[in-house]
């Protein structure tokens, strides 16, 4: 199958290692993966911070350059709650109503992609570590992951997969919320930290670069032992 | 016409709040520990309904179709209620609420009444206007009168005095009520407020209440309650206050069996509120024999006239939003500025004051959506906090730089060579976002280190 990589502009600038990670897996089922290099960004900075005519335009931009693309995998599962939930509402207002209803069930995030379209949950791949899942909100409430990033652990050789307490609970990112509200989201970050913390993981992954930066920032600040590790680039191993 | 919700006005903006209460260990550990409780037990009775979500559903269709005409059941409400012979009053703001009230209190020469909580009376600051006036409110709820007795400011929208726990309760009460000795057990600081109680509900004229429902086919007036304090103070006095907001009514009688069973669940957890007093008009020989009744805008009438955002006129104030809040439970209520706290006041306070104040608010929450997922009248909160940061950004009122910064990353990403041009600025070091402000993220995260490559570099070069 071919498969079009939408790989989100965070991921692209400052997780590459998310892409490549992808295109291994993609690539080791036997898939070709093709990059669109007009591709940028979702819009959701822009829409959720309040800036809705900029992030129309850039949604113009996603249809365009994925319009013909016949499957759309997005490493990213906060872009795919932004396209699925907040673009038919945009189109609306732009005239692109059909434009979008045609993307929307080409669109993937990367363990939905991989057990919905692609029918897989062994990638064959081994990590022999203690592993732990942060679910991140948009996986669990808008794209309704459920236990895909489980079952996919779960056939990785070697990896023990450990429970995260309170795991329906928001680590605090919030994209600009981080920001905005700097406190309240680290107070809401100590939580998640704790947590983490309390399986004894070595790693905490999710299917969401955004939260594990945040995760990640403040577990290296605190020199705690676990690190965050996007969910492909274990798969990938 | 003047709006205001509270003190809301002058409220500091939720950041600076927020970072106050962030520092108080005791109350963030009542709001810890109370918001837990109340939710596990909102789980295990929403868990065993098997139609929950139909509920749901039907509480929306009900709430959209009274919207949609609400003018018109309005005044079949007025209808009914002065058919029955109650009275029924229209007030704009707040500052009209009040004067109505003072005026039907002193045109029966009265100094005091009694209160049932109401979260509207809160809205328009009435004991401060009937203080002024000379006239003594006496709160009856348990919660309230703590709130009063301790000069405090209600942190929770159905349970105020959340961020008390029982021993500084105790230590209030015995101060308060001049007592010598006092028990710590639940049991004993509720017969202590009961003794206190007891002799005001026996000897004042006017009693005044809110209502969480009011039928329009019928004209009459709901409350919900625990304690009993309401029902006392909706049948012993001679007169009878109730103020509600326009929104809440509902068209028939039969609606309330959808929001009876949703309403006590989302609430405490209970399935059934122990009190639920219902009432129509005044009855010879049985209870109040003047009735009056006062529908109070303040603002709801322009949030209804914006389609984006009025479903949060469906709101039935169960607090299930607060209780999942990830932000409320960190900060508790008052950070929120306003009686309306967490999710549903991050929404409503900012409307009702046609957005010119408490602009922070919208932006007091991760958009996790856990308070849409519990919202028994499916509200999407998220969505509406969404819609107005873009009312906040188009008034011009977002912080300075964050606009340039939004139009330069909006430039960058209107196509893959502008974006691989901003890269290269972020691998030299200069990255825009900084611009945008984030020291904030630096203080408690480290941020990742840049990669010398980004993935459509490593992808050409492949
Ligand atoms: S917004 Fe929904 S969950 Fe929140 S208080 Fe209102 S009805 Fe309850």
């Amino acid at each position: 199958m071919l498969i079009s990589l939408f790989v989100a502009c965070y991921n692209d600038t400052l997780f590459p290692e998310t892409g490549k990670a992808v295109v291994t897996v993609l690539e080791r089922l036997g898939h070709t993966v093709e990059f669109r290099q007009a591709q940028t960004c979702c819009g959701q900075m822009h829409y959720n911070t309040g800036y809705r005519p900029e992030a129309i335009g850039i949604m113009k931009h996603f249809l365009e350059v994925f319009r013909d693309a016949e499957v759309i995998c997005v490493p990213s599962a906060s872009c795919v709650a932004m396209i699925r939930d907040h673009y038919p509402k945009m189109a609306a207002e732009a005239g692109l109503e059909a434009e979008v209803a045609a993307i929307l069930p080409r669109v993937f995030e990367f363990t939905e992609l991989l057990i919905d379209k692609l029918g897989v949950t062994d990638v064959g791949a081994t990590y022999p570590h203690a592993v732990t899942v942060h679910t991140s909100c948009h996986s669990l409430r808008s794209l309704h992951i459920g236990d895909k990033p489980q079952r996919l652990l779960k056939a990785v050789k070697g990896l023990t997969l450990i429970e995260l307490p309170n795991a329906d609970q928001c680590c605090g990112f919030g994209g600009t919320f981080a920001i905005k509200n700097a406190e309240v989201s680290t107070a809401m970050l100590n939580e998640k930290m704790n947590a983490i913390a309390q399986t004894g993981a070595e790693i905490c992954t999710a299917g969401d670069n955004s939260c594990l930066m945040h995760i990640n920032g403040g577990l290296t600040r605190l020199d705690a032992p676990a690190r965050c590790l996007h969910i492909a680039e274990i798969l990938a191993q | 016409m003047s709006v205001h919700v509270g003190e809301a006005a002058t409220a500091p903006d939720f950041k600076k709040a927020a970072h106050v209460l962030l520092g108080n260990t005791q109350i963030r550990a009542n709001v810890r520990r109370a918001t837990e409780t109340i939710r596990n037990k909102r789980a295990l009775v929403v868990g065993e309904m098997p139609d929950w979500e139909q509920l749901r559903d039907s509480a929306q269709q009900i709430k959209r179709r009274v919207l949609a005409s609400l003018p018109g059941y309005l005044e079949q409400f007025e209808a009914a209620c002065t058919a029955a012979g109650g009275q029924v009053h229209w007030a704009r703001d707040a500052d009209e609420a009040n004067q109505i009230i003072t005026g039907i209190i002193q045109s029966h020469k009265q100094t005091e009444i009694i209160k049932v909580k109401t979260m509207t009376s809160d809205e328009t600051r009435l004991n401060v206007a009937l203080e002024a006036a000379g006239i003594t409110p006496w709160e009856t709820d348990l919660a309230d009168l703590i709130i009063q007795l301790g000069h405090d400011k209600p942190s929770h929208i159905v349970v105020p005095a959340l961020h008390k726990n029982k021993s500084e309760i105790r230590q209030l009460f015995l101060e308060k009520m001049n007592l010598t000795e006092l028990g710590d057990k639940p049991e004993d600081l509720a017969a202590a407020a009961r003794t206190y109680l007891r002799e005001r509900f026996l000897r004042v004229k006017v009693g005044f209440s809110g209502a969480n429902f009011a039928v329009a086919e019928t004209g009459s007036v709901c409350v919900v309650e625990s304690e009993g304090n309401g029902r006392m103070c909706v049948t012993l006095p001679d007169v009878m206050i109730t103020m509600l907001g326009i929104e809440k009514i509902i068209p028939s009688f039969n609606d309330l069996e959808v929001f009876l069973q949703l309403l006590p669940r989302s609430a405490t957890g209970e399935r059934m509120n122990p009190y639920n007093s219902i009432w129509t008009g005044v009855t010879p020989g049985d209870g109040p024999r003047e009735f009056h009744v006062i529908l109070l805008d303040n603002g709801r009438t322009k949030v209804l006239a914006d389609p984006e955002s009025r479903e949060t006129l469906h709101c039935i104030r169960c607090a299930a939003c607060l209780n999942t809040c990830p932000v409320y439970r960190q900060t508790g209520g008052h950070a929120y500025g306003s009686i309306y706290s967490g999710p549903i006041g991050a929404i409503l306070t900012p409307q009702l004051q046609s957005m010119e104040h408490s602009q922070s608010l919208p932006y007091a929450s991760s958009l996790c959506g856990a308070c849409y997922e519990v919202c028994p009248v499916k509200i999407n909160i998220p969505e509406i906090l969404i819609h107005l940061r873009g009312k906040v950004v188009r008034n011009g009122d977002a912080p300075m730089g964050e606009g340039l910064g939004m139009k330069m990353a909006a430039f960058a990403m209107s196509d893959g060579s502008r974006l691989a041009g901003a890269q290269k600025l972020v691998q030299l070091g200069h990255t825009p976002l900084e611009a945008i402000g984030l020291p904030g993220w630096s203080t408690t995260r480290d941020l990742p280190s840049i990669p010398k490559q980004t993935f459509r570099e490593w992808w050409n070069k492949r």
